[in-house]
């Protein structure tokens, strides 16, 4: 098992698509840092980065690299190893490798210049959400067998959850405002794991305020602490449902 | 020793093996033969277990191959094409496959010898033709000694030199006892190679017994005029029921 990650995790390396992902992360943070000297504004533009560019930079290169390496896959399985560690190596090499690469990228400007506790936060933010998108493309890689198909099935978890389920719950909330919506848009929030870590994050500034009733409900509801543990459980729960799918469908899969 | 029980499998609509059963027995060689699409491929991935069967059921070793993965370690594979991560090279993938059979200790090299392949080690795969990518499939398939050996076209792509190397070595495994399943559209390679012939015609098997058996009914020397009578019989006998 760790010889095959060690494997995969050479190969991704060596595609510099990495490297490049590193750098831009790098570059925007210390730029962001230049520009403003107060480190929680700072955090708060990097959190739109992580929102953002994370789920989609994790969502598309894991499918392309899915892709690219069906003919290692296809060699393995014709060896004496169980399918399973051949696709628990596969999300391994990948989820760690990506992370590793947002924890340099990020993490280190963040660490130059003493984020404190919010910036731990939004690093915890970035990685979560890296490991759900990685499980998300998984999922989308194995429902079919064909690339283009497979990297526009992921763009559309992208799109759903960045841009149309949060434009959904607007006008959701908008169009019930008459009713009493809090306990309903709580659930609603956790059906979007992107959101989920908008409020870890927002929990974790104490400007939950700023994200209207909504948010102070959720403050009230749960406290910071736990609204916070709570959050970290479902998106936990974001992690395993689609890799575990797609693990199931992989394991009956014909290659 | 691979006992295959009325195997059946569907992509979607199209029926690539009906109700196929087969015992391949320890000691032999089979020849694998059939038009194209006629499922040979498919096969030989289900007993790998790459293609999983609708229905039906294939014993190595008499223990059902579903949901097991050990009895790979007793099959030496060489696909029809090789396909190999193109970022690593030769002496990479040869290594990693020595890592993954660990318990293997006895490495038959001779292939890797005769082709040559030492001197190309370091070279990525992407930069080999598809002549040499055939020879590293053919020296990975021998590499550890397996008791079973399936051969997917395995003379398709080489060089005639190269053909002959292969072709002994097959010669060499098969007088060490080893169950050796060959599919080819090259009779007259299989004539030398094969003992038993297995005829597949729209996932079915049509004809399975000895070469020999087959030349003296059909009174054909050579295989491949032998499977063309054969089919030719066939057809005739088709026609008639109709």
């Amino acid at each position: 098992m760790t010889r095959i990650i060690k494997y995969i995790f050479s190969d991704i390396l060596r595609t510099k698509f990495i490297i490049l992902y590193t750098a831009l992360l790098f570059v925007s943070s210390i730029a962001m840092f230049q520009i403003d000297s107060d480190p929680s504004k700072v955090v708060m533009s990097l959190l739109n980065i992580v929102l953002m560019v994370i789920p989609l930079i994790s969502i598309v290169f894991t499918t392309i690299h899915f892709y690219n390496s069906y003919e290692f896959i296809e060699l393995m399985l014709a060896q004496p190893i169980d399918r399973k560690v051949i696709f628990l190596g596969e999300y391994l090499a990948v989820v760690s490798s990506l992370c590793i690469s947002f924890l340099a990228g990020c993490g280190i400007p963040v660490l130059i210049h003493g984020g404190g506790a919010a910036a731990f936060t939004l690093l915890f933010c970035g990685v979560i959400l890296t490991m759900v998108f990685v499980s998300m493309a998984f999922l989308a890689s194995v429902l079919t067998r064909d690339k283009a198909k497979a990297i526009g099935i992921a763009l559309l978890f992208w799109f759903y959850f960045s841009l149309i389920y949060d434009g959904f719950l607007l006008w959701f909330v908008y169009a019930f405002a008459d009713y009493p919506l809090e306990k309903i848009t709580l659930t609603l929030i956790a059906l979007n794991p992107v959101d989920l870590a908008r409020v870890i994050m927002l929990l974790q500034l104490d400007i939950s305020a700023l994200m209207g009733y909504t948010g102070a409900f959720y403050k009230d509801f749960f406290g910071s602490q736990f609204g916070i543990a709570i959050s970290t459980c479902v998106l936990c729960l974001w992690t395993l449902v689609p890799f575990i799918t797609a693990l199931r469908i992989f394991s009956k899969k014909d290659l | 020793m691979i006992s295959i029980k009325e195997v059946s499998k569907t992509f979607g609509k199209l029926k690539v093996l009906d109700r196929v059963s087969l015992e391949l027995l320890r000691g032999k060689s089979y020849a694998l033969v059939g038009p194209n699409g006629s499922g040979k491929t498919t096969l030989i991935k289900s007993i790998l277990g790459m293609v999983i069967p609708s229905s039906g059921d294939i014993l190595f070793d008499d223990s059902s191959i579903k949901n097991d993965w050990r009895y790979r370690e007793k099959i030496g594979y060489m696909p029809q094409i090789g396909h190999y991560p193109e970022n690593m090279t030769i002496g990479q993938i040869i290594d990693m496959m020595k890592h993954i059979r660990k318990n293997v200790t006895q490495f038959d090299e001779s292939l890797i010898e005769e082709f040559k392949l030492y001197k190309m080690y370091d070279k990525r795969m992407h930069t080999l033709s598809g002549g040499t990518r055939q020879k590293v499939s053919a020296a990975l398939a021998f590499l550890f000694n397996p008791p079973a050996l399936i051969l997917d076209e395995p003379t398709a792509g080489l060089d005639p030199v190269s053909v002959e190397l292969l072709k002994n070595k097959i010669r060499e495994e098969k007088s060490n006892g080893k169950l050796i399943i060959v599919s080819s559209h090259i009779l007259s390679d299989l004539d030398e190679l094969a003992t038993h012939l297995l005829y597949l015609f729209e996932g079915q098997v049509h004809f399975n017994s000895s070469i020999s058996s087959l030349k003296k009914e059909t009174g054909e020397a050579k295989l491949g005029k032998a499977v063309a009578t054969m089919i030719g019989q066939k057809q005739l006998i088709e026609s008639l029921k109709k």
